[in-house]
């Protein structure tokens, strides 16, 4: 029983430790980001590899999500007569929620994970000591571009989720199963409101972006720095990143619709 | 070895360090003398490669303290320990290269970091750096393509990039074949002469380092234990001396771990516990 | 330096990519084109009854959305529902005598309101009231009128 206690205690600690050592280092990210103006070049190659490199995964799944989203839909509206509001009902699921959420998903398992993998093993093989040992500061060199970049790549992939996942609704509602083009796109745009829809999805996926990336780095960076560490950081991030998103999701959600 | 009246280039004074509850230092003294190469010696697991992060401020120590050319490392703000260690080169045992860079662009690493020269000025200085550690020829090449031999001569490169006044060593010669162990031996020598650094070499390798180093600090259990020139430790009549520097498998660093009596533990083992 | 020059594109490619993907939402998936949070002017009208509206639902004129419902209030003194609405600034011709009602869009969407125009040559202002309103049809009430009347005819 007081094992137990024991157990529970260290464990707690161990939890608090990171926490703080995480702020520490998301002050320190921070800080580490007014540097990065004058060398945009390393900020571009984190979009390149956070982001160009996610595409592929983000519009397929984003088509399919969407192809989905249509058939499913459909099936239940036509029950009420209600196939005119095919298209508001996919653009609204894909702007409010699954185009932010989803995204974050797919980049803590693609981006992130590589993030944290890369961050491990450059610790591991003292490739961050070395940097210390010569004076460039490994927090700005290397964590704060890649902070960064993911902050940049969020909002965007996820926009582009969206927008694909839309089209692929179009195919399925409009080209297999005959719901009206017009009413398709005219009801979209009279149901989903700029400011209150796709704003609120962009902060979300704004939001994602900061959390998932954050988790991502510091996982890397305070990875032991063996194979089995790096392995098991890699692990945390996708899930941690992952519970965080629909955790903070939930959040969101409620700050932004629930409450009226 | 005549006494020379400038100060040491770094004093390390009553320096304690433990890493969880396990003391690694337990008031080391030593001084590294300018313009030389000094060896600090001892067995594996001594905390030899902890006293070089200690040195270079990686590390704080929980009492004592250590001075670079007249500066507290462990007192310094984190703008001026970056400057000191600008002026510090540090070897790590793996080499330490940026695996997503070329040879080229890991020796050019430093200067571009630190310095807001030309292309040109760069390419000159990477190639004559490369040069000297004869390796111009392997500019091309990536960091997870080399020997480790390679690697280490790469990072040898860096790490004189910036022209530091001192370069620290660990653990160069372990892992090499004998060829380029011979090839790091001189160049360590070499280069120190050469560019007028400081030397600090962590090792165990008794006679490569011996053969080199001008002065040889012995650790073991936390302690310097002995230190003098290669000749006089050779000559000493200290317990610990001869035991390291002939290589006897017990003596004063005794063939076992700490354990409890050997007798006592098998009869443990049949009552059931471990 | 071929490599850094194709990174810079891909680089390029993205952002353009997701930024284009943002302003299609905008221009396409949603409403934008419709009211800003503060451009326009405000308007309010009293109502009996306007259960089912909220905040945010649409304010139209025939069938067009002009502006939509930024706050809904209960008057004290005379019992009645105060409705504030923001109104495009393109839509600042409103006859004074325009009359609003809550309506319904089908038989279960959502309550909106529909502005009438009428034929006063004088326009509405900012922070003006429209006089004329019609509530919203209470399901219930309008079941139990006609049970009512049926009953009453029934009687004659």
């Amino acid at each position: 029983m007081l094992d137990w206690l024991r157990q529970l205690g260290r464990h707690g600690l161990n939890f608090f430790e990171r926490l703080g050592r995480g702020h520490l280092l998301l002050l320190a990210l921070l800080r580490g980001q007014p540097g990065l103006l004058l060398r945009p070049r390393l900020v571009m190659q984190q979009v390149f590899a956070i982001g160009v490199l996610s595409l592929l995964i983000i519009v397929v799944s984003g088509t399919f999500v969407g192809m989905v989203l249509g058939l499913q839909l459909y099936n239940t509206l036509v029950d009420f007569g209600a196939e005119a509001s095919l298209g508001p009902v996919i653009a609204l699921t894909l702007v409010r929620e699954l185009g932010p959420v989803v995204t974050a998903l797919l980049f803590a398992g693609r981006a992130g994970s590589a993030l944290t993998a890369e961050i491990g093993l450059m610790k591991a093989t003292e490739q961050l000591s070395g940097m210390e040992m010569m004076a460039v500061d490994p927090v700005k060199r290397v964590l704060a571009p890649r902070f960064l970049g993911g902050i940049i790549a969020m909002p965007l992939l996820a926009a582009i989720f969206s927008l694909v996942g839309v089209y692929g609704g179009y195919f399925v509602g409009v080209g297999l199963l005959g719901v009206d083009e017009g009413s398709y796109w005219s009801q979209m745009q009279s149901l989903v409101d700029f400011d209150d829809d796709l704003m609120n999805g962009v902060i979300k996926s704004l939001v994602f972006g900061v959390v998932a990336t954050w988790i991502a780095v510091f996982e890397g960076y305070d990875a032991v720095p063996t194979s089995e560490g790096v392995s098991r950081a890699t692990t945390r991030t996708v899930v941690h990143s992952s519970l965080a998103v629909l955790g903070l999701d939930f959040v969101l959600t409620a700050l932004m619709f629930g409450v009226d | 070895m005549a006494e020379d009246t400038t100060p040491p280039l770094v004093q390390v004074r009553g320096l304690r360090f433990a890493r969880g509850s396990r003391p690694i230092f337990d008031g080391v003294d030593l001084d590294i003398r300018r313009g030389k190469i000094t060896a600090i010696m001892g067995p594996s697991g001594t905390g030899k490669t902890t006293l070089l992060k200690l040195i270079g401020g990686q590390l704080r120590p929980s009492a004592g303290s250590v001075t670079v050319d007249g500066l507290n490392v462990h007192k310094l703000g984190h703008g001026a320990l970056y400057d000191l260690r600008k002026r510090m080169g540090m070897l790590f045992q793996s080499g330490a290269l940026l695996t997503d860079l070329d040879v080229y662009e890991n020796v050019a690493f430093p200067l571009r970091e630190h310095t807001d020269l030309p292309e040109s000025m760069i390419r000159d200085l990477v190639l004559m750096k490369l040069e000297a550690v004869g390796l111009r020829g392997a500019r091309g090449l990536m960091a997870n393509e080399l020997s480790g031999g390679m690697a280490r001569r790469v990072a040898l490169a860096r790490a004189i990039a910036l022209d530091p006044m001192m370069i620290m060593y660990d653990e160069p010669f372990t892992g090499q074949d004998p060829i380029s162990m011979g090839v790091l031996v001189k160049l360590i020598r070499s280069l120190n002469d050469a560019l007028g650094l400081t030397s600090v070499i962590v090792s165990h390798d008794v006679h490569e380092t011996a053969a080199i180093s001008d002065y040889i600090y012995l650790l073991s259990d936390g302690r310097v234990v002995a230190h003098g020139t290669p000749e006089e430790l050779d000559r000493s009549s200290s317990d610990w001396a001869q035991q390291f520097m002939q290589g006897l498998p017990d003596g004063p660093v005794p063939f076992h771990y700490r354990a409890a009596p050997y007798a006592d533990d098998l009869l443990a083992g049949r009552e059931g516990r471990v | 330096m071929m490599q850094v020059k194709t990174l810079e594109i891909w680089v390029g490619v993205f952002v353009a990519a997701g930024l284009a993907a943002l302003f299609m939402l905008a221009m396409q998936v949603s409403n934008l084109t419709v009211v800003g949070a503060d451009e326009g002017y405000l308007l309010k009208a009293r109502f009996e009854n306007v259960s089912g509206l909220k905040v945010r639902s649409p304010v139209t004129v025939a069938g067009v959305r002009v502006g939509r419902v930024t706050a809904i209030d209960f008057d004290t003194q005379t019992f009645q529902a105060v409705v504030s609405m923001r109104i495009g600034a393109g839509y600042d011709q409103l006859p004074l005598d325009t009359s609003a009602a809550v309506l319904t869009s089908g038989l279960v969407g959502e309550k909106y309101v529909g502005l009438e125009p009428g034929g006063d040559m004088d326009v509405l202002k900012d922070g003006g009231e429209i006089k004329l309103t019609q509530s919203t049809l209470v399901l219930e009430q309008m079941i139990g009128k006609f049970l009512f009347d049926k009953a009453e005819s029934g009687k004659e």
